[in-house]
C-alpha cells in the first residue's frame, strides 16, 4: 500500500495500530536531566554554576542551624558553649519564648487565654473558609469575636455578652424593618443595637465581678499575639467594608459615590505609618478631654481604613471585569439590587479579585509590625526593644529576626496556599 | 407556494386575544443628545408574536430593552400588563419578573450550574420553595430538551444549548411576555435551528413574544406582524406575507433586498 496515493486510490484502514510506549531516550531520569538541565553547553554551565551557589549557601547556613545552641542564659554563655565554632544562638528563642509570643507584661498565669483564643480561631474560621464544614459551626464563628475578646482582655463575661445581645437585637430589628426599606432596616438595627449596649453598660458597671477573668489592659498586649490580633481583626473587617466601598463607588447616587471616592483616594494617598501616628497622638486632640479611647482600637480603625481602601480598589477591578450582560440578566429576572449583587455580581467579582485581596491581606498582616514604631510591643517591637536592648541578648540579630520572618512566612504562605486552593475550587468557567 | 400556505395555516392556529399586553405611546429616548427612539407607538395584544427587524443602530434592541426598563425612556408612556413603567424600583422589579428576556450573548451566570441558573430568580424573587423551583426548572429544561445538562456549568455547554438554557431560565419565572434580543445572532448555523425550534414551540403555546431577529423564515412561520425600524422610528409594519411580498417604503425594499438577496 505504501506506493499508493490517497488522492488517486480510495483507501480504507483495515487494521488499527496498537498503542506503543515512547522511545527510551525520551523517558527516565537521564532523559529528564538532559532535556531540562544540560540541553546545551550554555545551560550545562549555568546548571553547574547554580549548583555551586546552592552549595555555598548551604555550607554557610546548615552548620549555623544544626550546630545551634538551644540552652543558654545569655549570648556570652552561647559563645562559651560554641567555643569559636560556627553556630546560632537559638537559646534566646527558648528563653524569651513567652515574651516573643505574648509581650513582656501580659500576666504569666493568663497565657492559656490567648493560646485558647488562637486554637478557637481555627474552629471559628473553618466554616467560613471551607464550605464542606457543617453550617452549624457558623454559630461558633458568630460567638468567636465575643469569646476571644473575653479571653484576651478578661474582665466580666457580661461585657461581651451585652455586645452579643446588642448585635442579635439589632439584627432582629433589621429583619423586622427590612420589608419596609433597606434604610429603615439598617437605621433601626443600629439604633436597637446601640440602645441594648447602652443599657447593658449599666449592668456591666454594676456587676464587674460576675464570672470575671483577670482583666488585662490593651497596653499589656504584645508579641506575636498582637500581630495576630491586629491581622485577624483588620482583615475580617476590611473585606466587608472594602466591598461596600467598591459598590458605593459604582453607585448612581452622587453623594454616596463621592464619599466613597474621596475616602478611597485620600486613604490610599497617605502612608500607613502616618495614619498610625495619627491614631497614636493626633486622634486624642479630636476627642473630648477625659475620654479614654483604647490605643489598640484606634490602631485597628486606622489599619482597617487603610486596608479597606485597597480592597475596595481590588474589588472594583473585579466588578469592572464582569460583562454588563451579567447585570442586565440579573435585572431582567427581577432580582433587586441587593439580590443581584449578592447572588450574581459579587460571587463572580470576588472570585476574580481573590489574588488581589490575598495580596492586600498578606501585606496588611505584615504591616501590623509597623505598630512597633508607635511604641507598641508586637513581635518586632519586642525584638527591637526589650530583647535586643537587654545585656543578656544584645547582638542576637539573625536568630531573632529569622524567627520573626519564619512566623510571618508560615502564616502568609498558608493564606496564599488557601487562596490558590479556593481559586481552583471556584473555577467553573472552563476556559 | 405550498410553503407559504403551510406557514399561513401554522400562524392561523395561533390565536390572539383582544387583551392588551404592552402599550407604548409616543415614546422617545435619547442617549445624551442622540435621539435613538422617536415617537414610538406600538400596541401588542396578548398572544401576539412580533418580529422587529432593521439595520444595526436602528434602535430595535433599545426599544425592547425599554419595555423591561433595562433602558430608561425620557418621554412617552409604556404600559406592561396594565402597569405603567415608572422610575419606582418596586414597580420595575415587578414588571421585570413578569417579562422574560433572552439576550444575544445568553448572559447565563457562569458561577452557577444550569439548574441553579434556572432556580435563582424563582427562589429569591418569587419565594418559591427550593424543591418546587427545581421541579419547575427540570420541567422547562426538559421542554428545551437539555434536562441531562442540569448539573453542568454554562461554560461546558455549546452556544445553542446555552441559549436554550437562557430561555428555560426566563420561563421558570412563568412570564406572560417574552422578549428576544437577537437570540440567534451569536450562534453557529447548525445551532440556530435548535433555538428557533424552541421559540416556535413557545409561540405555538400562545406566549406573547417580541423578537428582534433577522431570521426571516422564523418571521414568516410564527409572526403576526413584522416591524421594520430605521433611524429610531417604526418605518413599516405589516403581516409577514405582505411585508415580504409587497414592502411599501423604499428603505424596507432596500433592506429586504440586502438580507434576502443572497
Amino acid at each position: 500500500m505504501s506506493d499508493t496515493h490517497a488522492q488517486s486510490v480510495p483507501f480504507v484502514r483495515e487494521s488499527f495500530i496498537p498503542e506503543a510506549p515512547p522511545p527510551e531516550t525520551d523517558t527516565g531520569v537521564v532523559a529528564w536531566l538532559r532535556k531540562n538541565l544540560f540541553s546545551t553547553w550554555a545551560y550545562a554551565l549555568l546548571t553547574i554554576a547554580a549548583l555551586y551557589v546552592i552549595y555555598v549557601i548551604l555550607a554557610g547556613v546548615l552548620p549555623w542551624l544544626l550546630n545551634g545552641v538551644w540552652n543558654a542564659d545569655s549570648i556570652q554563655q552561647c559563645r562559651e558553649i560554641l567555643a569559636g565554632e560556627r553556630g546560632g544562638c537559638f537559646a534566646v528563642l527558648t528563653e524569651r519564648w513567652n515574651q516573643l509570643l505574648f509581650g513582656f507584661s501580659y500576666p504569666t498565669e493568663a497565657y492559656w487565654r490567648p493560646t485558647l483564643a488562637f486554637a478557637l480561631l481555627f474552629v471559628a474560621a473553618a466554616p467560613v473558609l471551607f464550605t464542606s464544614v457543617p453550617r452549624i459551626l457558623l454559630v461558633a464563628t458568630l460567638l468567636y469575636p465575643f469569646a476571644a475578646y473575653w479571653l484576651l482582655w478578661g474582665g466580666t463575661i457580661l461585657a461581651p455578652l451585652v455586645g452579643l445581645l446588642g448585635v442579635i437585637g439589632g439584627y432582629l430589628v433589621y429583619r423586622r424593618l427590612i420589608d419596609r426599606s433597606f434604610a429603615y432596616g439598617l437605621l433601626g438595627g443600629i439604633v436597637a443595637a446601640a440602645a441594648i449596649m447602652w443599657l447593658g453598660g449599666f449592668v456591666v458597671a454594676d456587676q464587674p465581678r460576675f464570672l470575671s477573668l483577670l482583666p488585662v489592659q490593651s497596653r499589656d498586649m504584645g508579641g506575636f499575639m498582637l500581630n495576630m490580633l491586629l491581622g485577624v481583626i483588620c482583615v475580617s473587617l476590611s473585606l466587608p467594608i472594602g466591598i461596600l466601598l467598591a459598590l458605593g463607588r459604582q453607585s448612581s447616587l452622587p453623594i454616596i459615590k463621592w464619599i466613597c471616592v474621596v475616602f478611597i483616594e485620600f486613604v490610599r494617598g497617605v502612608p500607613l505609618i502616618t495614619l498610625l501616628f495619627v491614631a497614636n497622638v493626633v486622634l486624642a486632640y479630636f476627642l473630648p478631654p477625659g475620654t479614654t479611647f483604647d490605643l489598640i482600637l484606634r490602631v485597628i480603625i486606622m489599619i482597617t481604613m487603610f486596608a479597606s481602601a485597597y480592597i475596595a480598589e481590588v474589588i472594583r477591578g473585579g466588578l469592572a471585569a464582569l460583562p454588563r450582560g451579567q447585570y442586565e440578566a440579573a435585572d431582567s429576572l427581577g432580582l433587586d439590587y441587593a439580590q443581584a449583587m449578592r447572588l450574581v455580581i459579587l460571587p463572580q467579582a470576588l472570585k476574580i479579585s481573590i489574588p488581589g485581596i490575598v495580596n492586600v491581606a498578606v501585606g496588611l498582616f505584615k504591616d501590623t509590625t509597623l505598630v512597633s514604631i508607635i511604641s507598641m510591643f508586637d513581635l518586632v517591637g519586642m525584638i527591637r526593644g526589650p530583647i535586643l536592648a537587654s545585656t543578656d541578648w544584645g547582638g542576637v540579630y539573625w536568630e531573632l529576626f529569622g524567627f520573626a520572618a519564619l512566623l510571618f512566612f508560615v502564616v502568609c504562605y498558608g493564606i496564599s496556599q488557601y487562596s490558590q486552593w479556593l481559586e481552583r475550587r471556584l473555577a467553573t468557567d472552563h476556559r | 407556494m405550498t410553503m407559504t400556505d403551510d406557514a399561513a395555516t401554522a400562524r392561523n392556529r395561533l390565536s390572539v386575544s383582544d387583551e392588551i399586553a404592552i402599550e407604548i405611546v409616543n415614546m422617545n429616548k435619547w442617549y445624551g443628545t442622540f435621539h435613538v427612539l422617536r415617537d414610538i407607538d406600538l400596541t401588542v395584544m396578548r398572544g401576539e408574536r412580533i418580529v422587529i427587524c432593521g439595520p444595526s443602530g436602528s434602535g430595535k434592541s433599545t426599544l425592547i430593552r425599554c419595555i423591561n426598563a433595562l433602558e430608561e425612556h425620557q418621554k412617552g408612556r409604556i404600559t406592561v400588563d396594565g402597569t405603567v413603567l415608572s422610575s419606582d424600583l418596586k414597580n420595575i422589579d415587578r414588571i421585570r419578573s413578569e417579562v422574560g428576556m433572552c439576550f444575544q450573548h445568553f448572559n447565563l451566570f457562569p458561577h452557577l450550574t444550569i439548574l441553579e441558573n434556572c432556580t435563582l430568580a424563582p427562589i429569591w424573587v418569587r419565594k418559591t420553595p427550593k424543591r418546587e423551583a427545581e421541579e419547575t426548572a427540570m420541567h422547562f429544561l426538559t421542554k428545551v430538551k437539555i434536562p441531562e445538562q442540569a448539573d453542568k456549568y454554562p461554560g461546558q455547554l455549546s452556544g445553542g444549548q446555552q441559549q436554550r438554557v437562557a430561555i428555560a431560565r426566563s420561563l421558570c419565572m412563568k412570564p406572560r411576555i417574552m422578549l428576544f434580543d437577537e437570540p440567534t445572532s451569536a450562534l453557529d448555523p447548525e445551532m440556530i435551528k435548535e433555538v428557533l425550534d424552541t421559540m416556535i414551540e413557545l409561540a405555538e403555546e400562545g406566549m406573547t413574544m417580541i423578537c428582534v431577529t433577522h431570521e426571516m423564515g422564523f418571521a414568516r412561520q410564527v409572526a403576526n406582524r413584522v416591524i421594520f425600524m430605521d433611524q429610531g422610528q417604526i418605518v413599516e409594519q405589516n403581516e409577514p406575507e405582505e411585508f415580504f411580498r409587497n414592502p411599501q417604503s423604499d428603505r424596507t425594499k432596500l433592506f429586504l433586498s440586502q438580507i434576502l438577496g443572497h
